[in-house]
């Protein structure tokens, strides 16, 4: 279990328990957490599950795969610390772990 | 319309039940109804075929949302249940038992039932559709290496559901009336890589065969070809197409013609019934307004997200259709609509298993399938939705990066 922090656009912030083994991605999508749209279900088809790893957090996160950076490429307002949160696999070590959303994932 | 307290949504897959969730995002703070007949909560069908079917993932995590969310929404969920009728004069809907529920607006979101196979045996134990977690239930403890499994149709299911068997060490064989796989959804050269991979994999295809009859006495022994052939199997698996299911709309007068024909706003002839998913049809904003029913999670979640924008007063952008199919370690991914086409060209070589056929219509970019290669999927998404395109020496150019290369398309 580790408890993770999503905070939106506007600052609303959500504080989910993510169980172990989920990703990043499903914990907030089975939560509603708005601005995750996740329309492929976790496949790395859609690249509409990016989100802004807190720089504090990015070793933990570990870094994108090539697969996954070929879809950042084509996201909108990428930064160095984006990643497609279906690719994160939630663990006892991302306890805290706190990510920001886009603004849109279209 | 009038004002609409009250929302109704027959059908509870993925798009039934992302409408539900949408709804409720978007703000909408009437009564919502959803109705399904399948005996759990809205899940996600992509995986049966793939993750699920290998036994890799459980159904909790194929639910689109956990079953305690819809009380906490104020969703009220009918699961298990039938709707038998719409009364469309009085906007009621009546569910097996008798009960009938008021709507200002009424949602199908019926979705599709698989073809059965039209041979004599096909209700022999041992014979299986492939739509719903409870088929895959009930075939995963045949699905054990060393057994036969003969599949009937070389469409994605039938090929994802051979990838896992031959993963799992089943004796795989697919029967094809086509004489190629992917006949309907994809062109030769594609469809021929993928032939080639299973068959490298130890599929045997029987490719222009004609499965006549399904033997055995209570359990199936074998498939019975229409030259006298026979093909000795444990399992069979019938990945052999969907009809929609219209059968509701039908009676209630409503407009059908391959699925219930929609406007791009998915509103059906009755301007207080919508119809999204697998059941409808919907002209298709990026091909001329073409009249599509695709089978696709995207346009389950796309007719969602329309249709909650719709009765939230607002408009919502559609994306250009997008698929995608995983088997062994190969990633399709397919934007556009390829139907149509008169030119393919290739980006990438099919040898090294990473390649994108870009389909052409003229000048103008339709459509993409992407293997290992999401990079080009994406970026051919991206031209087909703003319609643009790329000369076809462009696109093929590799010295130049996808991204480089839509940053300068027209």
């Amino acid at each position: 279990m580790a408890k993770i922090t999503y905070i939106e656009h506007t600052g609303k912030e959500h504080v989910i328990d993510a169980p172990n083994g989920q990703t990043v991605m499903e914990a907030a999508v089975k939560h509603a957490v708005p601005g995750i749209d996740a329309d492929c279900g976790g496949a790395c088809a859609c690249a509409t599950c990016h989100v802004y790893v807190d720089p504090e957090w990015l070793a933990q996160t570990g870094e994108a795969g090539s697969m996954e950076q070929s879809m950042l490429d084509f996201a909108n307002d990428v930064e160095d610390n984006s990643r497609l949160s279906c690719q994160i696999k939630v663990s006892e070590a991302l306890d805290g772990l706190v990510v920001r959303l886009p603004k849109s994932q279209h | 319309m009038g004002e609409i307290k009250r929302v109704i949504i027959i059908g509870a897959g993925q798009a039934g039940g992302e409408t539900a969730q949408r709804l409720r995002q978007a703000g909408f703070d009437g009564d919502i109804t959803l109705i399904g007949e399948e005996p759990c909560p809205p899940y996600q069908r992509p995986p049966l075929s793939k993750a699920y079917l290998a036994g890799k993932i459980s159904m909790d995590r194929l639910l689109l949302r956990p079953a305690s969310v819809y009380a906490e929404e104020r969703i009220a969920f009918l699961q298990g249940v039938k709707a038998v009728w719409i009364d469309r004069a009085g906007k009621k809907v009546r569910v097996e038992g008798g009960r009938e529920l008021p709507y200002d607006a009424l949602v199908l979101a019926t979705g599709a039932r698989p073809r059965k196979l039209p041979l004599v045996g096909a209700d022999l134990d041992g014979v299986h559709l492939f739509r719903t977690a409870a088929d895959v239930d009930t075939i995963r403890p045949r699905f054990v290496s060393g057994a036969k499994l003969i599949v009937i149709g070389a469409g994605y299911i039938g090929l994802e559901v051979a990838a896992v068997a031959r993963q799992t060490g089943l004796d795989v064989t697919v029967i094809e009336t086509a004489v190629r796989p992917l006949a309907r959804v994809t062109s030769p050269e594609v469809a021929g890589f993928f032939l080639d991979e299973h068959t490298r994999q130890g599929v045997r295809f029987l490719l222009g065969g004609q499965p006549a009859v399904i033997k055995g006495k209570a359990h199936v022994t074998g498939v019975g070809l229409a030259d006298g052939g026979e093909l000795p199997a444990d399992l069979v698996i019938a990945g052999i197409g969907v009809t929609p299911e219209t059968t509701l709309a039908q009676h209630s007068g409503l407009t059908v013609d391959n699925g219930v024909v929609t406007d791009a706003t998915c509103r059906t002839s009755d301007p207080s019934i919508f119809a999204i998913g697998d059941c409808a049809t919907r002209p298709m904003a990026h091909f001329d307004q073409r009249l599509c029913r695709l089978e696709s999670v995207h346009s389950a979640v796309e007719g969602a997200k329309i249709v909650a924008a719709t009765i939230m007063g607002q408009t919502h952008a559609v994306e250009a259709p997008w698929f995608w199919s995983d088997q062994y370690d190969l990633k399709l991914q397919i934007a556009g609509l390829f139907q149509g086409y008169d030119h393919v060209v290739f980006r990438g070589v099919m040898a090294d298993r990473s390649f994108a056929a870009f389909y052409y219509k003229g000048e103008k970019l339709i459509a993409v399938d992407a293997v290992n290669r999401p990079g080009e999927y994406l970026g051919a998404k991206m031209l087909i939705q703003t319609g643009r395109t790329l000369a076809q020496d462009v696109i093929t150019d590799e010295a130049r990066t996808m991204k480089e290369l839509v940053a300068s398309a027209r």
